[in-house]
């Protein structure tokens, strides 16, 4: 099959409603959002720690979450594929190995780096008096801290499309802890794998153009509804 | 007098530094109490002590008799506000920055809407509610934050320096505001600044801070009647001049301070006097020109400062003289150092104090 015939097809797929790829692709987007949310709940409180505070080693720490950004998947996939291994893996009596639970994890942590780092840096940002503002007009320091935390919101809205960009774009930690169980735990980058190994090119062909509409679609939506808030 | 907030023997100390040393002050209810004093010499610490934002590292506050801890801290913040110098507003709507603390004090809807529009007709900015308060000019700005605080009708209203970095314009408007809040409102003032001709006409007393400690606290009779040594030596930096002053042939009084510079002035002194000129009540121009104002030198530009919306030039003429200029001017008239420039103020403008 010809890359423009593999097009056509993947395109009737896609406007058909082909029922694999819909699970396909709402399973991708359940996984990358869940690892997002998961990393942000961790990583917008470190984030403040680290953008409000001034402590001897903080630099080093905020070195090592820009390193991390960085490393690859297959690496931490490797790694988290021994953590998990059910036979004797640290985690492994937890036997979530090769499922959806195992690739949240795993991309939660993937992309937590990203949350810290790009939200540290919007939350060093702002006025170090808006704490203290919020404080002088009866605010408590929960409140003062979700005050810096609405301040530099802009900045945390974009470490979150970033780390779900990364989260749904990556292949190596889905592989290693997710593999390619069908109906279980395919998505839509092991499923372009899979599909190209089997040589149906028209499947993941459709998969990669939802792929790449899903990317850019979410950025452009959520981009048009931050603009449209200013 | 009913003693809105106290201070008993407070030291507060940074990395080792004393900021303030053993203070001892009281404000009581329904005053205009200025801090008065140098930059440096500890009055935003000690503002800011009373809006608990900084805790004392020796001594006591008291808040309406009750001694305040940590425990109830939160508490008395519900009673107290602060306005900083440095103009502090919310990435949002003039409206939402005004409400900001009456959402916190669960205030009804209805009632906020009513709140903020009573502040923002106190500060003059009816109307404003919908526009983004980051993107007002630098006077309005401060307006905003002072509407912010008179919003919520708290026992105490702390201001640090509230006009220093204003247009003459929005600071008459900032200065009648507070005369208002305390009139009308009975809101209870404590200000800092180191401003020598709002502090001798605004408050109802005065405390003369230096190096971290209250030298003295009086009326403004009192202070600058006696002229204290602190007020001198601070005096020297804020555009006050110590001279000779006579009755010229026309009636006027031509004070020398001394270096081949005289002022003119309204006032009918004669002998030792210290005078005073606004930086904010100078004009500044590139060439000579013709004016009704009795006082005109020429200078060059020494010291330029930037302090955002406002720029603080210092000139000398002979003397040193701090001249407030907007930025717009500054960069409109092509401002350097040593450019050579000429001032002029009226003879009702020099403050003799």
């Amino acid at each position: 099959m010809n890359i423009l015939d593999g097009l056509v097809r993947a395109l009737q797929l896609i406007f058909s409603g082909d029922p694999r790829i819909v699970e396909i692709t709402l399973r991708s987007l359940f996984v990358s959002g869940s690892a997002t949310l998961i990393a942000a709940l961790w990583g917008i409180p470190i984030a403040m720690f680290l953008g409000r505070s001034n402590f001897c080693g903080k630099f080093i720490i905020k070195t090592i979450f820009n390193s991390l950004i960085g490393i690859p998947t297959v690496v931490l996939g490797f790694f988290l594929f021994l953590i998990f291994s059910r036979e004797n893996g640290l985690l492994g009596f937890l036997g979530i190995l090769y499922t959806p639970t195992a690739i949240i994890i795993g991309e939660a942590v993937l992309v937590l780096p990203i949350v810290v780092s790009l939200a540290t840096t919007a939350i060093e940002a702002v006025d170090p008096d808006i704490a203290n503002l919020a404080k002088t007009l009866g605010a408590s320091e929960s409140q003062a801290s979700f005050a810096v935390l609405r301040e530099a919101l802009d900045g945390i809205f974009l470490a979150g499309i970033t780390s779900f960009n990364r989260a749904i774009g990556e292949l190596g930690v889905a592989v290693f802890v997710g593999g390619f169980i069908a109906h279980v735990t395919e998505l839509l980058t092991t499923g372009i794998k899979l599909e190209i190994d089997s040589n149906n090119v028209d499947v993941a062909m459709a998969l990669a153009i939802i792929l790449l509409v899903l990317v850019f679609g979410i950025n452009l939506a959520l981009n048009f509804v931050q603009r449209r808030k200013k | 007098m009913t003693s809105i907030a106290e201070l008993r023997n407070v030291t507060k100390v940074f990395d080792g530094k004393t900021a303030l040393q053993n203070i001892n002050l009281k404000s009581n209810q329904g005053e205009i109490l200025a801090l008065l004093g140098p930059n440096g010499s500890g009055k935003t610490t000690l503002l800011k002590i009373l809006a608990f934002l900084e805790k004392p590292s020796k001594g006591e506050v008291y808040f309406f008799d009750e001694k305040i801890t940590w425990r109830n801290m939160e508490r008395a913040r519900l009673e107290s506000t602060m306005v900083f110098q440095k103009t502090v507003l919310f990435s949002t709507s003039v409206y939402k920055n005004v409400a900001y603390g009456l959402k916190l004090r669960k205030t009804p809807e209805k009632n906020i809407t009513e709140e903020v529009n009573r502040a923002l007709r106190l500060v003059r900015l009816e109307g404003f509610g919908k526009s983004h308060a980051r993107k007002l000019s630098g006077g309005e700005q401060q307006r905003v934050a002072l509407a912010r605080a008179l919003a919520l009708n708290t026992k105490l209203l702390l201001l640090d320096e509230p006009t220093a970095n204003l247009d003459p314009k929005n600071a008459s408007i900032v200065e009648e505001i507070i005369v208002t809040a305390n009139n009308e409102l009975k809101t209870t003032i404590v200000m800092a600044t180191h401003n020598m001709f709002q502090a001798k006409n605004l408050p109802h007393r005065i405390a003369l801070m230096e190096d971290g400690k209250i030298s003295e606290v009086g009326t403004s009779t009192e202070i600058f009647g006696r002229l204290s040594k602190t007020l001198a030596s601070f005096a020297t930096v804020e555009n006050t001049f110590a001279g000779t002053a006579k009755i010229s042939e026309d009636g006027s009084t031509l004070i020398d301070v001394g270096n081949g510079v005289q002022i003119v002035a309204v006032a009918k002194n004669v002998g030792e006097v210290s005078v005073f000129v606004s930086p904010e009540d100078i004009i500044l121009s590139k060439s000579r020109f013709e004016s009704s104002a009795r006082n005109m030198f020429k200078g060059k530009i020494v010291e330029i400062l930037d302090l955002g919306s406002i720029v603080r030039l210092k000139v000398d003429i002979g003397k040193p003289i701090t001249v407030q200029i907007t930025k717009r001017s500054f960069n409109e008239m092509g401002l350097n150092l040593n450019t050579e420039v000429f001032l002029a103020f009226k003879a009702s403008s020099v403050q003799i104090i």
